[in-house]
């Protein structure tokens, strides 16, 4: 088994896989608490068909690089979600629903209505799914992940207080001259590069996964903020580098088994959770 | 200056409608006002109103204290029930108005998020995560996060709802001590008997709007219908 790791390690191609995917994991647990606190558990299934939808329209219009178009679009779908935070007529869930369903299926449908492949079902499966973008990665593409990646980290480091204190009582926050709108507004953003980051690794549908598992688990075993955040990136990084070297010796998709690994991690912390809660 | 709050003629609501009309009072500095009423009668909307999270729809609000210098104990969100945070993180989050655009807290914001606990006695409770506490350590929790953002006027919207007996009776106390203390009190409430013990001054919203002291409170129309309702 060794063997196999070190022959493959011989391969740039195995490196780039395995640095993106780490720091992909990585960025998008960060939020994952405050998402999930916020009941916005589902906003990466949302913002990912989004993405979904504007990666057709891009392919329709013959967008050489259809970041281009992705990006703003996915940040805006974003920012129309959290825009509110708590104080919307319609829920989070339901907004997200709305639009992702929505996003999905205009996608889809353009998807059908100009085929730029003839394999339309095929394109589709790889874009939820996520496909084998990740072992077809250059260099470019593993330079612009780490620079996003590392503006991702700085601007929650920077942030990370006011976050806090957003999350946890945006009125109050509001109340005592912090600007919840503002920072509403930046964490929207951050969650919507990193997830038409992710879509890259894992598809749009998986990407869910990675917003909220390791914040669920992480909440299970830890009572702070400040210790959630920290152990969720930690577990989400970790997680991730195993899901990929066991998809690269086990020949198994990677978005699926990086998800399988989190969900088991998952289960780890639910019984630590539970042999301490009752120590 | 010893006059914090003073609101003129203010007419509360939302853009789709006024909520209350011609609401006038006066908040001096050590007062314990008690503002009451019935549900709808637009108890919140003067909350959001005083807090600068809803802006006035005609009349003024001026005085020496501004929105942002209120201590702020809200009703407590679904959210907070299952928030993953230590008391001591959510007791410094008040300060955070002080930091202004600087990242992270300061020594004097740390020392001053200490003594609060210590003056509140949940000092113990540090390293407690917030959603494991009793309802009153809750509140306890929240109104030093309100004191860590304010030295002088606090705003309490219904701090008891929700609590035994036991512990409520422990909360006006501690609130009792604050305002003796110096600190201006004004408390969103329904608890008529806790008005009577406590209050300097009481607003009450509804068809006719009163303000005054108690004692004139006592006197008044408004007064003796919603004490009879009690009786």
């Amino acid at each position: 088994m060794l063997d196999k790791l070190q022959m493959y390690f011989q391969y740039s191609l195995v490196w780039y896989a395995l640095i993106v995917g780490v720091l992909i994991a990585l960025c998008s647990s960060l939020l994952g608490v405050t998402l999930v606190l916020k009941r916005f558990s589902f906003i990466g299934d949302g913002l990912s068909h989004v993405a979904f939808g504007a990666m057709a329209i891009a392919s329709v219009l013959n967008f050489t690089n259809k970041m281009l178009l992705v990006l703003p679009l996915t940040i805006i779908a974003a920012v129309l979600l959290l825009r509110t935070g708590q104080n919307t007529k319609i829920k989070g869930d339901a907004a997200i629903a709305m639009i992702s369903v929505g996003a999905l299926a205009f996608g889809y449908l353009l998807m059908n209505v100009f085929p730029s492949n003839a394999n339309v079902s095929g394109d589709v499966c790889s874009t939820l799914f996520g496909s084998t973008a990740i072992i077809t990665l250059n260099k470019n593409d593993v330079f612009l992940c780490m620079a996003l990646s590392a503006v991702v980290l700085a601007v929650f480091f920077i942030f990370y207080n006011k976050i806090f204190a957003v999350t946890f009582d945006e009125n109050f926050a509001q109340a005592t001259g912090t600007n919840a709108r503002l920072y509403n507004l930046i964490i929207a953003v951050i969650i919507a590069v990193i997830i038409v980051l992710a879509m890259n690794l894992v598809g749009s549908l998986l990407i869910s996964a990675l917003v909220i598992f390791p914040a669920l688990s992480a909440m299970r075993v830890f009572k702070s903020f400040g210790a959630v955040t920290v152990c969720s990136a930690v577990m989400s990084a970790v997680c991730a580098f195993f899901g990929i070297i066991t998809s690269i010796l086990a020949n198994t998709p990677i978005g699926s088994t990086i998800v399988a690994v989190d969900v088991l991690a998952f289960a780890l912390c639910c019984l630590i959770g539970h042999f301490t809660a009752k120590a | 200056m010893s006059e914090q709050i003073i609101c003129k003629n203010v007419t509360l609501g939302y853009e789709d409608g006024a909520v209350a009309e011609n609401i006038s009072f006066k908040v001096n500095k050590g007062d314990y006002l008690f503002v009451l009423g019935e549900n709808g009668s637009g108890k919140s909307t003067l909350v959001k109103t005083l807090l600068g999270l809803t802006p006035v729809l005609k009349g003024e609000i001026s005085g020496s204290v501004s929105h942002k210098e209120i201590g702020y104990l809200p009703q407590q969100t679904a959210i907070q029930r299952d928030f993953p945070a230590s008391v001591w993180e959510i007791v410094l989050s008040g300060c955070l108005s002080k930091c202004g655009l600087r990242p992270f807290y300061n020594r004097a914001e740390k020392a001053l998020a200490k003594s609060t606990m210590e003056r509140l006695g949940i000092t113990n409770l540090e390293k407690r995560c917030y959603r494991d506490l009793s309802g009153g350590q809750q509140q306890r929790v929240l109104l030093a996060r309100a004191l860590c953002a304010t030295g002088s006027i606090l705003l309490l919207d219904e701090p008891v709802t929700g609590l035994d007996p036991m512990a409520a009776a422990d909360m006006y106390a501690l609130i009792e001590d604050l305002n003796k203390n110096g600190i201006t009190v004004i408390m969103i409430s329904h608890d008529m008997e806790a008005a009577e013990k406590y209050a300097s001054h009481i607003l009450h919203l509804g068809d006719n709007v009163f303000y005054g002291t108690k004692e004139e409170y006592m006197q008044s129309d408004a007064g003796r219908r919603f004490l009879n309702v009690k009786e």
